[in-house]
């Protein structure tokens, strides 16, 4: 079950969007999740989708790898995507039976919100796709370095990002392997009345979080015992660099923001 | 109960491109009441082929049957439970399974999720403790209180109380000290040898596979490459070293002795106390010669 999960994995490759500069990735990624909200018609929408199948393209990961991460939203998806059609009343009346009626403006505004999930999916998705755990926080660091100056602690918030990070796989293995010892002595999580389910669970946490507590205390002693005195005058391994391709997609999202807000009604 | 793999493989992570195979071709089977012992280098699949055995894990190729369950890859499986109390594993670092408030409710835990009535669980946690060896106290206590060995025997009480059939074990001793180890593999025998337990035993320690085990089967990047008699398989050096392993001491010694008088000994010692014998033998025999 926890194989297909695709959130905070990383697929490596050499393609343009794996080759950008984290931070260029991560405005791009903030300046495109407030642009998806200027879109408000057809045209909009469509340009959106295809500027969002057009990056996927350029990432060179599976089309059906991205709609296999978005199974776990699906739900939510469909649950906006119904909201929208009873709820709306507005436009002409599509289709009746009984009690229940679908309205033009209902299923327009059902279809948009989909694609605005969709495509919001898509490119943070491929953001953490083409992107290392360990580039994205070294870009984030320096993007929120100004911010030091009112007393933010920088240093301290991206490394616990990167502990945090580095530890999802680490306690998914973990999670895994309790699970499994549990259900080799007969407790069940997937069947039972819910009662039943959750106290089956009880068994799973409490060495979860024992290990995890000991993890991160055999960590901070590793820290400890190397020296590490936080980010002060630390200077850095990975070098970040920008180049003409971090240039371009700036550009891109500026244009892309121009256009949708001259097309939009 | 019979185990029997037939072709079985399994890849994590199918269909995405993380796929991996772990294990291909395997075939192996283990009749009622033997000693196997699984050995081969880190990453041979030793760990995913075992947990297959309690259906943990679904064949993606091939079958297996465990008494009378049949798993066929790519079908569905009815009736899991009654398998998973026949079949008891213990996995590596087993402490790590540990969450009751009391060690005693925590032995309990596996019995119970199986119907055993509670005063019977009870009696079996009593009777375990003692058997690995704790003192009756620990009984009361949190897990969490207990040393690194006290818990893994506490683990392995927990595994044990279910009563299983086929014991199947995950280097068990891995970071016990030497004593501790002996002591838990001996009584892994003794259970063996009273309740006509089948016994799986994964090992990097070709000594214990050597003093244990009456089966060996080497697995080797996914597969299962040699399934045989300690004897054979321990006596071919050469064979061991191309699948990365090598002979157990006890024989790497008798070897060394066998340079130093010129000729081989009667038979192939797996167990210090064979060796000392043969040795005894040899010895008489330079005697009587001069």
């Amino acid at each position: 079950m926890m194989e297909k999960m695709i959130f905070g994995r990383y697929i490596p490759g050499d393609s343009f969007v794996h080759k950008l500069d984290p931070r260029s990735k991560l405005i791009f990624v903030f300046v495109f999740i407030a642009i998806v909200f200027i879109a408000n018609n057809a045209v909009t929408y469509a340009l959106l989708l295809a500027f969002t199948l057009i990056t996927v393209l350029l990432s060179r990961i599976r089309l059906y790898f991205l709609i296999n991460g978005l199974k776990p939203i699906l739900f939510l998806m469909l649950f906006t995507f119904l909201l929208h059609i009873f709820f709306t009343q507005e436009g002409d009346l599509l289709w009746k039976w009984q009690f229940i009626e679908i309205y033009e403006e209902g299923l327009r505004q059902g279809i948009f919100i989909s694609i605005r999930f969709l495509v919001l999916v898509f490119i943070t998705s491929i953001l953490t796709l083409t992107t290392s755990p360990i580039s994205i926080t070294d870009g984030m660091e320096v993007l929120l370095n100004p911010f030091k100056r009112f007393k933010l602690p920088v240093h301290e918030l991206a490394l616990m990002m990167s502990i945090s990070l580095r530890f999802i796989p680490t306690l998914m293995d973990e999670t895994d392997k309790i699970l499994k010892a549990q259900m080799a002595r007969g407790s069940d999580i997937s069947s039972g009345t819910i009662k039943e389910r959750i106290k089956a669970v009880v068994p799973l946490l409490i060495p979860l979080f024992v290990s995890a507590f000991k993890r991160a205390e055999d960590l901070a002693v590793a820290m400890e015992v190397r020296g590490y005195r936080g980010g002060e005058g630390r200077t850095r391994y990975r070098q970040l660099k920008w180049d003409w391709r971090d240039t371009i997609i700036m550009v891109v999202a500026l244009v892309l923001a121009i256009i949708l807000w001259l097309l939009r009604s | 109960m019979d185990i029997q793999l037939q072709q079985v493989g399994y890849a994590y992570a199918k269909g995405t491109p993380f796929e991996k195979r772990a294990l291909f071709d395997v075939d192996l089977h283990i009749s009622t009441g033997s000693y196997h012992a699984i050995i081969g280098h880190t990453g041979s699949g030793k760990s995913t082929l075992l947990q297959h055995l309690n259906a943990l894990l679904k064949p993606s190729e091939g079958s297996l049957r465990i008494g009378d369950l049949t798993i066929v890859a790519g079908k569905k499986v009815k009736n899991i439970r009654p398998i998973r109390q026949q079949i008891g594993i213990v996995f590596q670092f087993p402490e790590h399974q540990l969450f009751d408030e009391t060690v005693l409710k925590d032995i309990m835990f596996g019995p119970l999720n199986f119907g055993v009535p509670v005063e019977e669980a009870e009696r079996r946690a009593r009777v375990l403790v003692e058997q690995l060896g704790l003192p009756s106290e620990v009984l009361e206590k949190s897990p969490f209180d207990l040393s690194g060995g006290q818990m893994r025997r506490v683990a392995i009480a927990g595994v044990l109380a279910m009563e299983p059939s086929v014991l199947v074990l995950d280097e068990p001793t891995a970071g016990l000290d030497p004593r501790g180890r002996q002591e838990i593999m001996e009584l892994f025998h003794k259970l063996h040898v009273e309740k006509g337990l089948t016994t799986i035993l994964v090992t990097h320690s070709m000594e214990d596979a050597a003093r244990y085990a009456d089966h060996v089967a080497i697995m080797h990047e996914g597969t299962c490459v040699i399934n045989g008699h300690p004897q054979d398989i321990f006596a071919d050096e050469e064979r061991l070293a191309k699948y990365r392993l090598e002979a157990p001491r006890v024989v790497r010694f008798q070897r060394k002795i066998e340079a130093l008088i010129g000729r081989p000994l009667a038979k192939l010692c797996l167990t210090e106390e064979d060796l000392a014998i043969e040795i005894g033998h040899v010895i008489r025999e330079e005697r009587g010669n001069l």
